[in-house]
């Protein structure tokens, strides 16, 4: 383990010292006067820099062959395919060139967008995330590569846009979006694509779009579904006038509870990015006023109607009162009672001290040998990934029809004891909150020396068994 | 009459085997001509839900977050909890996504 960390420390030391020789080359580049050739893409507000990246200047120098309004020769080549579109062509690609698009979210919608997007030529594009790259993010963040783990996942995007098409401007933003900076970051460029994950976050990107009038191309995957629509553009509604009321909180999956297949935000953040180019381009009809529905299981995409722009809107109908000053003050993770962030479940606390304990206190009791039984109330697909030798799965789901498989394994467990009561029943599931409700449910059905594993097996894992697996 | 249902967006997870289509046959409430869409939502609940019916219904209409369409198009548009329905509409119920980083 020591020989790895060690390790680590000297190739990222190393890479450290490979950034800084790189970034000294570019900017010696960058300081010497040329004809033809673009800059390269250049990092704004890196590091925690300032958020505004002030604006997004497209730099791009005619060269002296081409026609007054033709592209230079090294576009001409780059974009060829692009061009020789009857649909797209010139016209198509000098859009592009010329416009900005912000990409919030650098996960897995986020990857090819932010890919095809530098690829296909868009004069400057803009990422925001405030996360660093984890290895679970890999299987779907496909912009990500294992040298970049622990690092900004800003960073790593950018690098990765930088790589393919070093003519194009990137931005970083290194920040989450937040009502305190969403409008200064937003405010420089023409179109939005939201590629996040949580509830609050998507009011707060239209709204922001509305009060700066900028298009939102947003895009949602879970599980083995997807969806997609153009918020905010040609009279379609925006978020607020689809969803007037946030949906209940029980009823907001995120995919660190449920799951995804990692193509499938692959499948909408490339649909995005095709949406995002058609409104910079004005080529084709948008997605606006209509939403795509992708089922990967069956294989099916179904495209939608959607209602028009809501006149009685709070943000964007006719009466909005709903100013900037208004959105910096909005408390959107009370409005829609979710956090910000996909990390923080948000933890209960349903039960007194007495019934629970702390997972070294359950260790030591194992340790002594002490007689009691393990329930699991995971899910059955998460109770095969890994458990805790000796526990019984029963899924919170099902514990009340299966109770009496519940009294029947108590028993046993008392008769192999040398106990003449009922043995202590320990429950634990993944994070700490289900096995709160089992607990309540058991003690309600009359097993009272049920007790609760504070933190479930995330906390086992951290404070007792460091090899334990993590999901 | 005969409609197709379906749900997604996590919704089939009300319904028994979470199994997503659904083609029934409904009859409209006594004393009506045909099946409107309220009638319809309370079909839904007593003959399809199997569980937290609040993650489908809030009062009379569907709860905050769940899209409607009737044969692909906004329920909004086609008068909501009054729309008629027709022999072999397909109504989708779709809950939204707030996805994944």
């Amino acid at each position: 383990m020591e020989a790895m960390a060690g390790e680590l420390a000297r190739l990222r030391a190393e890479r450290e010292e490979l950034d800084r020789r790189i970034r000294l080359l570019e900017s010696q580049l960058e300081a010497t006067p040329r004809s033809s050739a673009s800059p390269a893409g250049e990092a704004i507000g890196g590091g925690g820099g300032g958020i505004g990246a002030a604006a997004c200047p497209i730099r791009r120098r005619g060269n002296g062959f081409s026609a007054a309004d033709g592209l230079p020769a090294d576009m001409i080549y780059r974009y060829s395919r692009h061009l020789l579109l009857p649909d797209f062509g010139v016209e198509g690609q000098r859009k592009l060139s010329g416009s900005s698009i912000l990409v919030v979210g650098a996960g897995g919608l986020g990857s090819p967008v932010a890919l095809y997007l530098a690829a296909c030529g868009v004069g400057c594009l803009g990422i925001v995330d405030g996360d660093d790259v984890e290895l679970n993010n890999l299987h779907r963040q496909i912009i990500h590569k294992e040298a970049y783990v622990g690092l900004s996942k800003v960073k790593s995007a950018a690098d990765a846009c930088r790589e393919i098409n070093s003519s194009i401007k990137v931005v970083e933003h290194h920040h989450t979006l937040k009502p305190c900076n969403a409008l200064e970051i937003v405010r420089n460029y023409d179109i939005v694509v939201d590629a996040t994950d949580n509830l609050p976050t998507r009011y707060m990107i239209s709204d922001c779009c509305v009060l700066l009038n900028k298009p939102l191309v947003s895009g949602a995957a879970l599980g083995l579904e997807g969806q997609l629509t153009v918020y905010h553009h040609n009279g379609s509604p925006c978020y607020r006038c689809l969803f007037p009321n946030p949906p209940p909180v029980a009823a907001c999956q995120r995919c660190s509870d449920s799951g995804v297949l990692g193509v499938v935000p692959g499948v909408i953040g490339c649909l995005q990015a095709l949406e995002a180019i058609k409104v910079a381009t004005d080529v084709g009809e948008p997605l606006s006023g209509r939403m795509l529905l992708f089922d990967a299981l069956s294989a099916r995409i179904r495209i939608v109607k959607i209602r028009g722009s809501s006149s009685v809107c709070t943000v964007c109908g006719e009466n909005s009162a709903f100013t900037q000053d208004d959105f910096q003050e909005f408390d959107y993770e009370n409005f829609t009672q979710s956090p910000m962030s996909d990390k923080s479940a948000p933890s209960l606390d349903l039960l007194p001290e007495s019934d629970r304990i702390t997972c070294k206190e359950y260790k030591r009791l194992v340790d002594n040998g002490e007689p009691h039984l393990l329930l699991d109330v995971r899910p059955a697909h998460h109770f095969q990934i890994t458990s805790v030798s000796q526990s019984l799965n029963i899924p919170l789901s099902e514990l009340e029809e299966k109770l009496q498989i519940l009294e029947t394994s108590l028993k046993e467990t008392m008769n192999t004891s040398t106990l003449d009561k009922v043995p202590p029943l320990f429950v634990v599931c993944r994070r700490g909150n289900d096995s709160q409700l089992a607990v309540q449910l058991l003690r309600e059905k009359g097993f009272l020396s049920a007790k609760d594993i504070i933190g479930g097996l995330q906390s086992w894992a951290r404070d007792v068994d460091h090899d334990f697996p993590v999901y | 009459m005969h409609l197709t249902l379906e749900f997604g967006g996590g919704l089939e997870l009300l319904l028994e085997k979470s199994i997503k289509m659904h083609k029934v046959d409904v009859q409209p409430i006594d004393g009506q001509e045909k099946v409107m869409m309220k009638g319809l939502l309370s079909w839904v609940k007593s003959n399809l839900i199997k569980e937290r019916p609040e993650m489908f219904l809030k009062g009379d209409s569907v709860r905050p977050g769940v899209l409607v369409l009737i044969n692909d198009c906004d329920w909004e548009l086609c008068g909501g909890l009054d729309a008629e329905l027709e022999e072999k509409d397909v109504v989708v119920f779709i809950s939204t996504l707030h996805g994944v980083l």
